[in-house]
């Protein structure tokens, strides 16, 4: 597993050398702070719940833009074939790539704790739901992390990783709001395959195991599929 | 050292690679040549554990590609048909790099990154990113990078198109310095580089294996079929024709061009003596300006054209 280090380190430093990363984590924070700070003072009250509800439509949209290079960029250029004839095993790649998508995001939530001090003083702002919804955002990061790398493992054309990507995480993301149509049976299936229902629980500050582990079996059976679909290439 | 055993590749139901075996001892340098679309690259992917075969098998010193491809890829030193490495990573990184996932840390790190740049001549471009560099000097990047943890066995897929004459030598000449001590193994469309830089020669053609050889003996054939080329001036190619197909042992006569009053002719030869003799002597009896006369005992070339018109058909 050494090596998914060299894999990780690769990959984060890779966001940095072109321009994509300032972009995406610009977009990101111009984003967040105008749907935050828009509706922020109307309600006046002293919580970041109107940032939160936000994150997983905003994650669906930034998440994919992230992760879409990953691997469709080396199956396009070829380079694929150098890594994956070096000794590393197609798990320390995925691990490695994954990781270095997951830690991209956390560094693009780490400006937005200054939502939370600013708001600190200008009232009492709970801690709970606050830790919480860092703690969720980052559950939630990491599942879509794995889904975005998923899409790109599955073409060499970066804008078809992006829309895979994007569509599976909307869709998980919404799926929960669509269910009026559904018998009441389904019901509560349904709501549990939804990753926003699960987040709005974490966020809330409640931090229950089966939320925690909605979010951890995305992340495993996407990055299982992807070692599937790395498999079948060769 | 490497044993390839009824190896079989099927994409859907093109059969790319069919039932190739043959075995490779340390230290040779093998050509594998066969027109494009032969299964060169195939069977080179599915050695470097790149490609599931459909079936047959590989083994590198005993170990097979189906149980140990870690381990394999440990010894291999790959450098894939074009050379894909990462655009945006500077040339220093992309060592590093290999050289960490291959496992070398420290001071071996540091001088092995020195040593491959030195023996490639990539040092002054250390700085660059690989986007920015010529092909030739990518195709070296590539080299370095396939020699990092000194392998054992270094697979180089067509290590030299692309590249202008002067860089296919330079190449060359880093390939025969290296194939001193390694077992290495080229593929290529080229004639002449097999020539070059091969101890032995397998050429494919539509995933089989049509001739194996060492490079000197194939060259030579049985001595018994050869071409001799000639260039005359002042006269025309049916009176040339007219004149060497009396000649016993003349197979062909062909023309090769004809321009600016310069008739370039091969005569294809099947005779146990030497025909020149015979030549000269109805050249100069007809009184004709002989400008070149050459012969050659090529029957690699023979077979490789045959192959080539084939896979065109």
């Amino acid at each position: 597993m050494k090596n998914a280090a060299h894999i990780f380190a690769k990959e984060f430093k890779g966001y940095f050398i072109s321009p994509i990363a300032y972009i995406v984590i610009s977009l990101f924070l111009i984003l967040s702070g105008w749907f935050f700070f828009s509706t922020f003072f109307l309600f006046n009250q002293a919580e970041l719940r109107s940032f939160f509800s936000l994150l997983p439509v905003m994650f669906s949209f930034v998440i994919p833009a992230v992760t879409m290079r990953l691997f469709s960029e080396e199956f396009n250029t070829g380079s694929f074939e150098l890594l994956s004839t070096m000794p590393v095993s197609s798990a320390e790649i995925i691990i490695g790539k994954f990781l270095a998508a997951f830690s991209f995001v956390v560094l693009m939530l780490i400006p937005t704790l200054s939502y939370g001090i600013f708001i600190s003083f200008m009232g009492d702002l709970d801690i709970g739901p606050w830790i919480g919804g860092y703690a969720g955002a980052m559950l939630l990061g990491a599942a879509f992390s794995a889904i975005g790398l998923f899409a790109s493992s599955l073409t060499r054309n970066q804008i078809i990783a992006f829309i895979v990507g994007m569509t599976i995480c909307i869709v998980t993301t919404l799926v929960d709001k669509m269910l009026f149509f559904l018998p009441e049976a389904a019901l509560g299936v349904f709501q549990f395959l939804g990753a926003d229902f699960h987040f709005q629980n974490i966020s809330r500050g409640i931090l229950d195991s089966r939320d925690v582990l909605y979010f951890l079996s995305v992340c495993f059976v996407m990055l299982y599929l992807t070692h599937l679909v790395i498999q079948e290439k060769s | 050292m490497i044993r390839i055993d009824g190896l079989t590749k099927h994409y859907g139901s093109v059969r790319a690679v069919d039932g190739i075996s043959f075995k490779i001892a340390r230290g040779e340098i093998i050509g594998l040549l066969g027109p494009n679309g032969a299964g060169k690259t195939t069977t080179l992917r599915i050695l470097t554990c790149f490609l599931q075969p459909t079936s047959g098998n590989i083994s590198v010193k005993n170990l097979s590609i189906h149980e140990h491809p870690l381990e394999i890829r440990k010894m291999i030193g790959y450098l894939p048909e074009s050379a894909p490495l990462y655009p945006e990573m500077l040339v220093y990184d992309f060592l590093a790099f290999v050289a960490d996932v291959r496992r070398l840390s420290g001071k071996r790190k540091e001088s092995r990154i020195g040593e491959v740049a030195g023996l490639c001549g990539v040092s002054e471009v250390m700085h660059k990113p690989v986007q920015e560099l010529s092909k030739g000097y990518k195709q070296r990047v590539g080299l370095a990078q396939a020699m990092m943890d000194e392998p054992e066995i270094l697979v180089l897929d067509e290590p030299t198109s692309g590249l202008d004459p002067n860089q296919i030598v330079e190449i060359r000449d880093i390939i025969k310095e290296i194939g001193r001590e390694k077992t290495v193994i080229l593929s290529t469309h080229i004639l002449s580089e097999v020539e070059a830089t091969c101890d032995r020669v397998i050429i494919i053609n539509r995933g089989r294996i049509v001739a194996d050889g060492a490079t000197e003996e194939l060259k030579e054939g049985t001595g018994r079929e050869y071409t001799v080329s000639v260039s005359l001036k002042n006269t025309e190619f049916f009176e040339v024709k007219n004149a060497f197909d009396g000649l016993p042992g003349v197979t062909e006569t062909t023309l090769n061009s004809f321009e600016n009053g310069i008739l370039d002719f091969s005569l294809s030869i099947s005779n146990e003596g030497d025909l020149r003799p015979d030549i000269y002597r109805i050249i100069r009896e007809r009184n004709w300006l002989l400008l070149e006369f050459r012969r050659h005992t090529r029957a690699l070339e023979t077979i490789f054209r045959e192959l080539t018109r084939e896979g065109q058909r």
